[in-house]
């Protein structure tokens, strides 16, 4: 038998720990502590150390991801940042794209930038775009800047000029003598955060790493001290929002590549789940007390992709929020979670989200002083929540509270009405969002299996998938605390691009091969130092397009040196790429290459799961509650089955409800639900 | 077997619709050569029924293109009867009056077969780098001389690309490379639409878009009406004096609520002028229906039907109905400023709800030098909006985005040496206008340039409203000192630069009442300069 490994996972509303020991696995949800996020996830951590009967020296691995940094970007509650520019060049962050992300709404507000104008500075210095020097880099303007930053009292800096992805020797420079001047504030460079073409997606990934930077710094090293302290002599590990993970140093130095690292756990929760099942068209829903992840997952694995928009302020909308040039799991996450806080605006129409009420003061039900409705509210005044079982019965819900928060909304409506409303409401906008994501990523929704993890998506799931068309939903085990096991199964991984410009027809490739093994170095020395005796996985990748083009396709290297015949290989590949996504290739036209990437990855852990025997057998409910059913609207008896006490093989018919300690699973009157020889639970619709 | 849809189906199919011209979009700006297509979005994608009714067009769109191509496709069906379309047949067009209002535009026609079928048109317009002739610039006298004219004829038949089009387009452009690679964009972009439409009926059991054609024009029309209705009935009239060519040019409209509807008329608007900044009436529309929506109808989708209400007229000869063969290359410094032409009328009608003059149009930087030719948007302050101020360096009414300044680099020896805010350009009111912002460019190695002027509010401000300061104008100018004009092509001398001041937005309801300590605010940012 191996070690005994421990994922944890701090949301917006509840930290997720989850033990893997053996063949067993213990999980908790413990409301998330603000003031010190490190308290909540130890307290799980002795309490399941506890269940298993084991000490901290038994630990082998400890794999931890956190939405700290997202909600710092969305909440602005990062530290007070400058950021230091190339003259000329003071407002990228705050002009963007110069566009508006709704064509008719004359009202429509942009995100202001995360570090305001008088805390942007600029100094002479300018590179052109094939990376030679126009302006050297001026230090006695450096200076000046140096002692405004310092009189600003400015807890991180970022430094981002112009063409620095072609040449970082300024931006180097700049960060030397600024280190020289200002003690202990980190600096983040845009040559290394993000060393891509395109100033204001590299600016605004810079600026966000250095603005939640002090905050992730403290936050790790704490964790990392007192895990040392409580006797863990394992290393810690992080999640990536890529799905890879890497040790605290690197967290430390690039905390922006943190952000979504709990949906990235989840991702790999469900491709494991789709795996097994040989499922091989998979729709993640990950709804958790905050927001609503939805994920496309193909052939075992989610998809990926290299940009990613944070903490979007009109709606969710594409183009509101904040770039992020980093890799990421591709998904679409909305403000719908069990605290999302349902509101009459003023045209008089329901609202839910995105606010959400946290895990302080949390949903009116909680009774720990929330007045204003949620999601949660609703669920439970529908009777799709069983009071007394709520997060494993660590606290009891008031039902009273949440009717008299719903009721709250107007007096047109009874507290029972305005619930199944919000409900109906968060369940189309997951839906409606579900169906933008897969237009944008050329995929369909229907026909997927749906798996449904995270405490509030086991009682949503069921609705949303009648909206999606989606015949089949799926309720894994652990499915209440499913990022934190989907980080156990997670390699230790990580990837490094970088902007270079070759042209195919005409350029040396023998040339590109110093800055492959370079940034392969790096990433295996980051995932090296994770997984020291294992074989690694290499992959390089380029991103190339026909001369002049303005968007790339990935294609795929060989992983060893090019060589002056590859030309004609690359060339096909490409063509092959281009014809599958467009239709045609456009013969003749020289092809140019933008951007090199490498991803170094160890192997994942494995999954502790082995089938049981099936045992097809129908059963009866012995206890049945009244919920309330969106469709008839109207009470209908519910069958109530315990989890623990179902077996694999065991059949029913809805409407039912099934309980666990970390969330209920509602069953709506549409579905057949059977239980797989994995312990999921499996609801099935007649398509 | 061709059931009617359900309620639900039709809602389905009509967000399909949208997201198929969505993706056709995308498939355009990925495929596209020009940085004007693929990284400003400077295009447009539509779907229309065989009878030409625009149905769905993507929002990701330009407003001067879209509701041009919905009256454009018309005139493909009067030169091309759909019975005569056969699969794999596309067809082109540049001509100004026809299409997007002049030869820069290009759209691009194709048929949809489904089971044999015609079924729908997609279409896509999107800018060109370049189209020969003198350029982009108002310098032109007549068409002729403003670039290649491609009158309504086959891009390809049966799926065969017509050649001899290609070769007359390469041999007359600056950079064929990147015409002939757009052009080839459109029919990829097209191509696709077919493929997502035709997967869609399938999937809904359908033989063609009739009914759910039916039902968008019906209920987007209706939806329109209704909004139309609620409106005060009455004729309000405004004016609005632009700088123009070589002397100012005023406007004037007049918009008409009653019983039978909305019309908006621009009779008594000064006539064309021997400059190459005449609308064309398409155009003319499309930015009035633009701004009608804007604060009307903002929700309805963009199809045949929600346009339909909206009655534009303007004189022939006047400046914003020229006829052939007047010069209309830059026509975009005109059309772009009607929306706060069609704002003051909306501001008599609807006190209070109505944003302030903005900068307006917008500044593009057309710079040809020695074996380049090269483009970058650039945007002023937008007018202060009830309740908020104006958006800085923010394009409006056109919906395209600024291209990168590193991407403009690396395609063109040019150096960007500012592109930042303008302090103080942003006119005060309790709401401010948004701020302009300055452009330094000059050439890599100090060489020599042109640059293809077209830029307005030089000499007229954008004007406050409700007691609310007008915006700086903007000033065009070398870097040694010397004033250029607004509009024409003019030279660089070596070892200077081009530098641009743009234009702010109007502010809106007087500066007293603006909220306490945002003055203060905006001095701390170095937005606002004390005067002592």
């Amino acid at each position: 038998m191996t070690g005994a490994r421990i994922g944890a996972d701090i949301g917006g509303t509840f930290t997720d720990v989850v033990l893997e020991s053996g063949a067993e696995r213990y999980a908790a949800k413990i409301l998330t502590t603000y003031d010190a996020p490190e308290r909540a996830l130890l307290a799980g951590v002795r309490q399941l150390l506890g269940q298993a009967g084991i000490g901290p020296g038994d630990v082998e691995l400890f794999i931890h991801g956190t939405t700290l940094a997202t909600n710092a970007l969305i909440e602005r509650r990062g530290a007070r940042t400058g950021f230091v520019t190339t003259a000329g060049f003071r407002d990228v962050l705050e002009m963007g794209t110069e566009s508006r992300f709704d064509q008719y709404d004359i009202g429509m507000q942009k995100p202001p930038p995360l570090v305001p104008r008088h805390l942007r500075f600029t100094v002479p210095e300018r590179l052109a775009a094939d990376g030679s020097v126009k302006i050297p880099l001026d230090l006695a303007s450096l200076a000046k800047v140096a002692e405004q930053l310092r009189v600003a009292e400015v807890a991180s800096v970022a430094i981002g000029f112009m063409h620095s992805y072609q040449n970082p020797r300024h931006e180097e420079q700049a960060a030397e003598f600024l280190a020289a001047c200002l003690t202990g504030v980190p600096i983040s460079l845009s040559s290394q955060v993000s060393p891509e073409m395109r100033e204001y997606e590299r600016f605004s990934t810079t600026v966000a790493n250095a603005y939640v930077q002090p905050v992730m710094a403290d936050y790790l090293r704490r964790l990392d001290q007192a895990l040392a302290a409580g006797g863990f002599c394992c290393p810690l590990y992080l999640m990536l929002s890529s799905g890879g993970i890497t040790t605290v140093d690197i967290a430390i130095r690039f905390p922006v590549r943190l952000v979504e690292s709990g949906p990235a756990g989840g991702a790999i929760f469900a491709a494991q789940i789709g795996r097994r099942m040989a499922a091989d068209q998979i729709l993640a829903f990950d709804m958790g007390g905050t927001t609503a992840k939805i994920c496309f997952i193909d052939d075992g694995k989610p998809h990926t992709s290299h940009s990613f928009e944070v903490a979007r302020t009109h709606r969710f909308r594409k183009g509101s929020g904040l770039p992020l040039r980093i890799p990421v799991v591709e998904m679409v996450e909305i403000g719908a979670g069990g605290g999302s806080i349902a509101a009459v605006d003023r045209v008089g129409r329901l609202a839910v989200g995105p606010r959400s009420a946290g895990s302080e003061p949390g949903p009116a039900c909680y009774g720990r002083g929330g007045t204003e409705p949620t999601v949660t509210d609703a669920d439970l005044v529908l009777g799709k929540i069983e009071p007394l079982g709520f997060a494993g019965g660590q606290f009891p819900l008031d039902r009273g509270q949440a009717e008299v928060a719903l009721a709250g909304l107007g007096r047109q409506e009874t507290a029972a009405a305005w619930a199944l409303a919000v409900c109906e409401i968060v369940d189309e906008m997951m839906a409606s969002a579900a169906r933008v994501h897969g237009v944008e990523q050329g995929l369909a929704v229907e026909r997927r299996t749906m798996v449904a993890f995270g405490g509030a998506a086991p009682l949503h799931a069921a609705r949303l998938a009648l909206k999606l068309g989606i015949a089949r939903v799926v309720v894994p085990p652990a499915a209440g605390v499913g990022s934190a096991v989907g980080f156990l199964r997670a390699p230790i991984a990580y990837e490094i691009s970088q902007s270079h410009y070759v042209r195919l027809e005409f350029d040396d490739l023998a040339k590109v091969n110093a800055l492959l093994d370079r940034i392969t170095a790096a990433a295996r020395a980051v995932v090296g130092r994770g997984a020291p005796d294992a074989v690694l996985e290499e992959r390089r990748l380029a991103f190339a397009r026909y001369c002049g083009q303005g968007h790339e396709l990935a294609i795929e290297l060989p992983a060893r040196d090019l060589c002056a015949g590859d030309q004609a290989m690359l060339r096909t590949i490409f063509e092959t790429a281009y014809q599958t996504q467009y239709g045609r290739i456009l013969p003749g036209l020289p092809i140019e290459i933008l951007t090199w990437r490498v991803r170094v990855a160890a192997p994942g852990g494995g999954a502790i799961e082995t089938p049981a025997a099936v045992n097809p057998r129908r059963i009866e409910a012995t206890e049945f509650r009244p919920v309330h059913d969106t469709k008839s609207d109207r009470l209908l008896p519910h069958a109530v089955f315990d989890r623990a006490s179902l077996r694999p093989g065991d059949r029913f018919t809805g409407p039912a409800v099934i309980v666990e300690a970390a969330t209920s699973t509602l069953v709506t009157p549409e579905f057949e639900v059977s239980i797989d020889a994995f312990g999921s639970i499996v609801m099935e619709r007649a398509a | 077997m061709n059931f009617p849809p359900s309620a639900v189906q039709l809602q389905l199919m009509w967000t399909r619709l949208i997201s198929v011209v969505e993706e056709q979009a995308q498939t355009l700006m990925r495929t596209a050569f020009s940085t004007i297509v693929r990284d400003a979005g400077d295009l447009s994608a539509a779907l229309f029924d065989p009878a030409g009714q625009m149905l769905a067009e993507a929002v990701t769109g330009t407003p001067g293109h879209v509701n041009s191509m919905a009256a454009g496709v018309q005139h493909f069906l009067d030169r091309f009867p759909s019975a005569t379309m056969a699969p794999g047949d596309h067809y082109i067009t540049n001509d100004p009056w026809l299409t997007a209002g002049h030869l820069h535009d290009i759209t691009v026609i194709s048929p949809v077969f489904y089971r044999s079928r015609l079924v729908a048109l997609a279409g896509c317009c999107c800018h060109q780098l370049d189209i020969g002739g003198l350029g982009q610039g108002p310098d032109g006298r007549s068409i002729f001389e403003e670039g290649l004219q491609i009158p309504l004829m086959k891009l390809a038949s049966g799926g065969v690309l017509n050649e001899d089009l290609f070769a007359i387009l390469r041999a007359n452009v600056r950079t064929p490379l990147q015409v002939e690679g757009d052009v080839l964009s459109y029919l990829t972009a097209n191509e696709n639409a077919a493929v997502r439409l035709s997967a869609m009926l399938a999937e809904f059991g359908l033989e063609d878009l009739d009914s759910i054609g039916r039902h968008i024009i019906t209920s987007s029309r209706r939806a329109t009406r209704d909004a139309i209705v609620a409106l005060p009935r009455g004729t309000w009239r405004a004016e609005l004096s632009i700088d123009g060519a070589d002397r100012p040019i005023t406007l004037r409209a007049a918009l008409s609520v009653d019983r039978d509807g909305l019309r908006l008329d621009y009779a008594g608007t000064d006539p064309v002028v021997p400059q190459g900044i005449n609308v064309v009436l398409n155009y003319c529309r499309a930015y009035t229906m633009f701004a009608l929506k804007c604060l009307i109808s903002p929700d309805v989708p963009n199809n045949s039907g929600s346009l339909e209400p909206f009655v534009v007229t303007a004189p022939a000869g006047c400046i914003l109905n020229a006829q052939r063969p007047a010069p209309v290359a830059a026509r975009h410094v005109v059309g772009q400023m009607l929306p706060d032409l069609v704002f003051e009328c909306m501001a008599q009608m609807l006190p209070g709800r109505v944003p302030a003059q903005g900068s307006s149009c917008l500044w593009s930087v057309q710079l040809r030098g020695p074996g380049f030719e090269t483009v970058f948007f650039n945007s002023g302050g937008t007018g202060a909006r009830p309740g908020q101020d104006g958006l800085s360096a923010t394009a409006f009414p056109s919906g395209v985005r600024a291209m990168p300044v590193e991407v403009v680099e690396a395609g063109a020896p040019v150096i960007i040496w500012r592109k930042e805010l303008r302090p103080d350009s942003g006119g005060a009111g309790r709401y401010r206008g948004g701020h302009g912002q300055i452009v330094e460019v000059g050439l890599a190695d100090g060489g020599a340039f042109e640059v293809l002027a077209m830029y307005e509010r030089v000499r007229m401000p954008a004007r406050g409203r409700d007691g609310g300061a007008d915006g700086g104008v903007g000033v065009v100018r070398l870097a040694s000192g010397a004033m250029l004009r607004a509009k024409g092509r003019q030279d660089i001398p070596p070892g200077d630069r081009l530098v641009l001041e743009l234009p702010g937005g109007g502010g809106l309801g007087f500066a007293a009442q603006r909220e306490d300590g945002a003055i203060e605010e905006e001095i701390r940012n170095g937005l606002v300069v004390p005067k002592d």
